[in-house]
């Protein structure tokens, strides 16, 4: 009872949250309301016992990720004003499709041969049990090779990320220490003998 | 706990080709502008080891393991080496055209060797997870090369819509196999195909799930009427990635198809046909009287793409193992044909220019006979006139249409076939019925001439003896 009570708590805050990402003008709010609803999601795997998962989302996700992206709003000066033209035009239509959406999948999920109306809830268990041990236990041995495809998409993405922002442009100006430092005198200054000025 | 370590010995051309792929980006960090072009012959290099891996491990029983995540098979073997094989034509004819136009880069190569790799952990997928991760690999190598030229404006808007479309489509796609997932509690194909047998009455959330997947697939391959960023992709990327998009990644698209469909969800095969039916008369409709009105040859080759892949699902509508090898035949010989079209594109563009309207061929038959007979036989093959290559394909999956006793469709597919054949002929008539003031001749290269003539002489020479590729689909998919 309790969790449940947990549960619709947490699932109106997530939904509400999403809401305001894309609803609010300000793309920080935006940004802190994404921090929440990543929040209540990790609270809602925490009811379904997986503390790993839950851990992860707001360590990696709240804790870098988003930091990151605020950083990256900041920095960026974003003209809401021409992003949000056309915005009234569209948003009937948008919303319109979404209702349609939500109407039918309530129709399915709610049909008797959807199997989910009379569904047994799996079993919990104990206070003693690891869900990061769990985890630990096929990510490197059933799934390994998934794993290791992620671990490539993971570089494809570096490779790529590279590859569209770095150039080279010959017009900049930058430092060489090596000649720097090795600079002689005689580079530098030139001494010039002159014959001493009589006192006026 | 107990751990046998799994048989790795099945993956070794994936293996292969990763350990390769990583390999070429370290010897590309080190390799001096000047001898650039060593990345490029690295790369290809690794696909044809890759190759011949696949080859030499062909497998005579499928096997399966990496806890069934892994699966090699003969239709596996046989896509992938026609992966690598449209590869390597593909990076050919890219480094003439980044070459000539000063975009050659090393991490081009890179980008396109680990997206055989994601196409190849595709086809030989046994589970939702591996499914997902080839398709992920494969689409972010190709969003990044669609927007290497950073300098083009078009270049970049393409990118952007293929991302942000791509990633819609997988969002659809994951949120389809979760819900697989959630009706059956497995992502392992095989214990999918189990557990729907055993399945009594109708799983509603299954076959939603289904929709999700089906309408996933269809965004991938570009069926109407998910096909929106078809054309607009095929025009502004590059040529030489436009040629690869439209070659290699279709017959992973078809192997991600048989895995899901006919290998995961045997049991909704009369759900799934139902959905493909729409599809692929909506595909062949919509592609072919569109590109009718087309002015731009690449957006011309994308509407006829879309065409194409509604005859792609006529051989797995009639859902025998005739027509999936049908379907097979048409996938592959597509590739190859559409490939060869995209390079007559780099054969014509000059240095800074693009050929890729119609009237860029107007009269090729002056300027330069033997590509204009080129052109012809890849013309007239995509239109599916015999002898070509492209009849042998369409006639195949129609036979196999008529014969599972859906005759209408086929005498659809055979009506929007000959409302095609007017774009086709089209760009004949250009290349030799049009005169040109002062016919320029062609710079080509004659490496490239080599490869474009082998290209569209294959394409000839295969639809004079078809029975060998043919047999060769139909033995891949008898296991």
């Amino acid at each position: 009872m309790m969790i449940d009570i947990l549960f619709y708590f947490f699932a109106t805050v997530l939904v509400a949250s999403g809401l305001c990402v894309i609803t609010v003008r300000n793309p920080v709010h935006a940004a802190l309301f994404l921090v929440l609803a990543f929040f209540s999601m990790a609270c809602i795997w925490l009811l379904l016992e997986e503390e790993f998962l839950a851990i992860v989302l707001v360590l990696v996700y709240v804790g870098a990720v988003m930091v990151l992206f605020l950083f990256v709003v900041m920095m960026l000066d974003i003209n809401i004003a021409r992003l949000r033209a056309g915005f009234i035009r569209y948003v009937w239509v948008g919303v319109g499709v979404a209702f349609f959406i939500v109407v039918q999948l309530f129709f399915v999920f709610s049909a008797k041969q959807s199997g989910l109306v009379d569904a047994v809830p799996p079993a919990r268990h104990g206070a003693d049990y690891s869900n990061t041990e769990a985890l630990g236990r096929i990510l490197y041995t059933d799934y390994v090779y998934p794993f290791e495809i992620a671990a490539a998409v993971l570089l494809v993405a570096i490779v790529a990320a590279i590859a569209l922002t770095m150039r080279r442009r010959p017009d900049t100006k930058h430092q060489r220490p090596s000649e720097q430092v090795a600079v002689r005198r005689e580079d530098r200054i030139r001494i010039v003998s002159m014959p001493a000025e009589k006192k006026q | 706990m107990s751990f046998t370590t799994p048989d790795m010995a099945p993956a070794t051309p994936e293996l292969f080709l990763l350990a390769a792929a990583c390999a070429v980006l370290v010897a590309d960090v080190y390799v001096p502008q000047r001898l650039r072009m060593l990345t490029y012959h690295l790369a290809q290099f690794s696909l044809v080891i890759a190759a011949g891996l696949c080859l030499a491990l062909l497998p005579e029983t499928p096997q399966v393991t990496f806890n069934g995540t892994f699966v090699a098979d003969a239709m596996g073997a046989l896509l992938k080496v026609f992966i690598l094989l449209a590869t390597y034509f593909a990076f050919f004819y890219s480094k003439i055209y980044l070459r000539d136009r000063g975009l050659f880069k090393g991490e081009y190569f890179v980008l396109g060797l680990f997206a055989v790799l994601g196409m190849m952990v595709l086809v030989s997928a046994g589970s939702l997870l591996t499914v997902y991760l080839g398709l992920e690999l494969l689409s972010l190598s190709l969003y990044a090369m669609v927007a290497m030229n950073r300098t083009s404006i078009t270049a970049s808007e393409a990118a952007m819509k293929y991302f942000v479309l791509g990633a819609l489509a997988s969002g659809v796609l994951l949120y389809g196999m979760s819900m697989i997932y959630g009706a059956t509690g497995t992502l392992d194909l095989a214990a999918i195909r189990g557990h729907v047998a055993g399945l009594d009455g109708r799983n509603m959330v299954l076959i939603l799930g289904l929709v999700f997947v089906i309408v996933g697939i269809a965004f991938k391959l570009g069926a109407v009427p998910f096909h929106m960023w078809v054309p607009d992709v095929y025009e502004g990327a590059p040529t030489s990635v436009t040629l690869f998009i439209g070659s290699a990644p279709k017959i992973a698209a078809f192997g991600m198809l048989m895995r899901l469909l006919v290998d995961g969800l045997p049991g909704l095969h009369g759900d799934w046909t139902g959905m493909l039916i729409i599809l692929s008369v909506l595909s062949m409709g919509v592609g072919n009287i569109i590109a009718i009105a087309q002015t731009n040859l690449k957006r011309m080759l994308a509407y006829s793409t879309i065409a194409h892949v509604g005859f792609l699902f006529l051989g797995i509508i009639a859902g025998s193992e005739a027509g999936y090898s049908a379907s097979m035949f048409y996938i592959i010989v597509y590739a190859f044909m559409s490939m060869g079209g995209f390079a007559m594109i780099v054969v014509l563009g000059g240095a800074e220019s693009e050929a890729d309207r119609i009237v860029d061929f107007k009269g090729l038959n002056d300027r330069n006979p033997w590509y204009a007979f080129l052109m012809l036989i890849l013309m007239l093959s995509m239109a599916g006139v015999p002898p070509f290559l492209g009849f042998w394909a369409k006639w195949s999956v129609l036979r196999e249409v008529v014969a599972s006793g859906m005759t209408w469709l086929a005498v659809v597919a055979v009506i929007f076939s000959i409302i095609g054949l007017f774009y086709y002929l089209r760009v004949i008539r250009m290349m030799y019925f049009e005169k040109v003031e002062q016919p320029a001749p062609l710079s080509v290269g004659a490496d490239m001439r080599i490869m474009v003539s082998a290209n569209a002489l294959a394409i000839l020479a295969l639809g004079v003896y078809p029975s060998g590729l043919l047999a060769l689909c139909v033995s891949a998919l008898a296991g």
